[in-house]
């Protein structure tokens, strides 16, 4: 800087250099300036909309808040986070919202990478099956929610007609009335429709692994199922990573599904902690408390993360 | 993006991937033809069990906006036997589905072009920069990737609410650009560092400012990348429930998803033009997707993610 200073006055003693030194501190301020100027757009709205929010969300989350105004929001310490741990309710939906993430997420990324190996290049009309197969992941979760419910609807839903033919007489499941069975409807229907993601992004990753290295395993006698662990699997290992952070993050905040099939009833047997967080603050304005039981959430699910990247990162090396 | 095409082939031999390891040795070095015509036809056949899977649901969904509203419950036929575009006709005109269409689709329009054009530029100085604090502002973006969105719902609800932008369109459009510029980003840095830099040098000795740059060269290039994220962003809010069911509370300003489920909770037993309207929410994004088909390889496989 001093230097440039120097460059400057000695420059403006001499007035007809003056111009082009001072035009390139300019240039220079420029430069320097550029890349933030480029970032403040995107800064201002993720600033504003997102990170300003993780804040307030914290911040809430110590208080009796209410949202009608003139009503006074006690400050109240930690006592939102310790009545999270004497809720019956969040122990079932912590146990959903579990069981959504380890039976979902899994099966989702084996029947992707599945149709992934299969679908190749050489395949005819390789294109057309793999739209077919990620159409499910751009329609929306509300429509599918709702076909979901008709198929299994228990007057003349078409899972029930297809059980009568079987054994014979009229079958009248109600599906999604009793807890286990929603339950299967929703983990269905996420599978369903989560599979394409998965699929399109192993077979991103499945194109990227050099042909010479499977084939030089081939030739080494290696067998497919080899092949596939000591070669293949381990390539996508960053895809891997990728596929299961994303998805379990996903999964944490299945919503929709269950909010349009179920509501989360029967008594609350199908809550899971999105739809109850949503519940205690939208239904029952207990601001503070949906605000303490998301900043959890967050925190556990950021830990997750971290951790699970930092874990296939070793492996990596 | 040429020399992602080169890589496509590889997978071929690979399939099927759980099948035993019982084949002649011949296999190992190249498969013989009638090994690969048989793999070819368990393929083809796992490729239709796997497409009927993925559009049987959906296909029901479409012969139903056909069937007559009375007899809907319990059709169990694929092929309408009345086909009627009555529930068609119920649904655009006298349910507003039209007046949430066209919401829908300014919300989403705008929260394409806005996080596009916002995240270049971000993911411009990412790529080509050298600058303080670069990889801590990059991570501070990323870091949102580990939260879940849907968690902000309160205190964005609350500052909606505090700067008059509840049920709002443009308070829609802001907050899913911000829940979409980290991975815009993120993606979008990958592809431009992909361009090789010399493109840019020669650029820029013909004079040619930052911006121009970034608009006239390196966004052209990346072209198919910009089409695949625009698609996700595009579908991404064209579907989103959760934050326009809690910000939006006046039917004049649902999208879609909102629309749809407050008709059926008004109208339980209307499946006919649920289903319709349905259908209408879904057509946009499967051709939008469809379009974006033909980028799809390049764009998606750039490596970002590897």
């Amino acid at each position: 800087m001093s230097k440039m200073d120097r460059l400057e006055q000695h420059s403006a003693s001499k007035a007809p250099v003056a111009v082009s030194g001072r035009s390139r501190r300019s240039l220079r301020a420029r430069r320097i300036a550029t890349p933030y100027l480029l970032l403040v757009p995107a800064l201002v709205i993720y600033g504003v909309f997102t990170i300003y929010p993780i804040y307030r969300q914290f911040d809430i989350s110590f208080y009796n808040w209410h949202i009608f105004p003139g009503v006074s929001d006690p400050f109240v310490g930690w006592s939102n986070y310790t009545a999270i741990f004497h809720d019956p309710v969040i122990r079932t939906a912590a146990f959903n919202s579990f069981l959504f993430i380890v039976i979902t997420v899994p099966i989702q990324m084996a029947i992707g990478l599945f149709a992934a190996a299969v679908l190749t290049d050489h395949m005819p009309g390789s294109m057309f099956w793999r739209a077919c197969i990620y159409i499910p992941v751009v329609t929306s979760w509300v429509v599918v929610s709702w076909v979901f419910s008709y198929i299994f609807a228990s007057q003349g839903g078409v899972m029930n007609g297809l059980a009568g033919l079987f054994v014979g007489h009229t079958v009248s499941v109600d599906w999604t009335a009793q807890t286990w069975t929603a339950n299967g409807v929703i983990w269905l229907l996420s599978i369903w429709k989560g599979v394409g993601w998965s699929f399109i992004i192993f077979l991103a990753a499945l194109d990227g692994i050099p042909r010479q290295l499977v084939e030089s395993a081939r030739i080494d006698g290696a067998n497919e199922f080899r092949v596939w662990r000591n070669v293949v699997l381990p390539s996508i290992r960053g895809a891997v990573t990728f596929v299961t952070v994303l998805l379990v993050i996903g999964a944490a905040q299945v919503f929709t599904q269950i909010f349009e099939i179920t509501k989360g009833g029967p008594y609350n047997s199908t809550q899971s902690l999105m739809t109850y967080m949503y519940q205690q603050a939208f239904s029952n304005f207990a601001f503070g408390y949906a605000a303490a039981l998301a900043s959890l959430l967050a925190v556990i699910l950021f830990g997750f993360s971290a951790a699970e990247i930092r874990i296939l990162r070793q492996h990596d090396v | 993006m040429s020399r992602f095409d080169g890589t496509a082939t590889l997978s071929t031999e690979m399939a099927p991937p759980k099948k035993p390891p019982k084949k002649p040795p011949a296999t190992a070095a190249g498969p013989g033809l009638f090994g690969a015509r048989r793999r070819n036809k368990s393929r083809l056949v796992i490729a239709i069990i796997l497409s009927v899977t993925s559009l049987g649901p959906l296909l029901y969904m479409l012969s139903l906006s056909f069937q007559p509203n009375g007899g809907l419950l319990g059709a169990t036929v694929l092929i309408p036997t009345h086909p009627t575009v009555q529930n068609y006709v119920q649904a655009w005109t006298e349910n507003s589905f039209s007046h949430y269409f066209l919401n829908s689709l300014i919300v989403a329009f705008a929260t394409v072009v806005i996080t596009v054009v916002f995240a270049s530029l971000a993911a411009f100085a990412f790529a080509r920069y050298q600058f303080p604090l670069k990889q801590t502002i990059f991570y501070f973006f990323l870091a949102s990737l580990a939260v879940p969105n849907l968690l902000l719902l309160i205190p964005q609800f609350l500052l909606m609410d505090r700067l008059h932008l509840l049920d709002s369109l443009t308070g829609l459009v802001l907050l899913y650009v911000a829940s979409n510029l980290p991975f815009t980003i993120f993606l979008l840095r990958g592809f431009f560092e992909a361009i090789p830099k010399e493109y840019e040098e020669s650029f820029r000795l013909d004079g040619a400012r930052t911006l121009r740059v970034l608009w006239g060269l390196i966004v052209p290039l990346a072209l198919p990348a910009i089409a695949v994220v625009s698609m996700f962003i595009f579908s991404a809010s064209w579907d989103e429930f959760p934050v326009a069911l809690t910000m939006i509370n006046s039917s004049q300003n649902y999208t879609l998803p909102v629309g749809l489920a407050d008709f059926i909770g008004v109208h339980t037993v209307a499946w006919g033009p649920f289903f319709a309207a349905s259908v209408i929410a879904t057509v946009p994004v499967i051709v939008v997707f469809l379009i974006s088909l033909r980028w799809f390889r390049s764009g998606v496989s750039l490596g970002a993610i590897r």
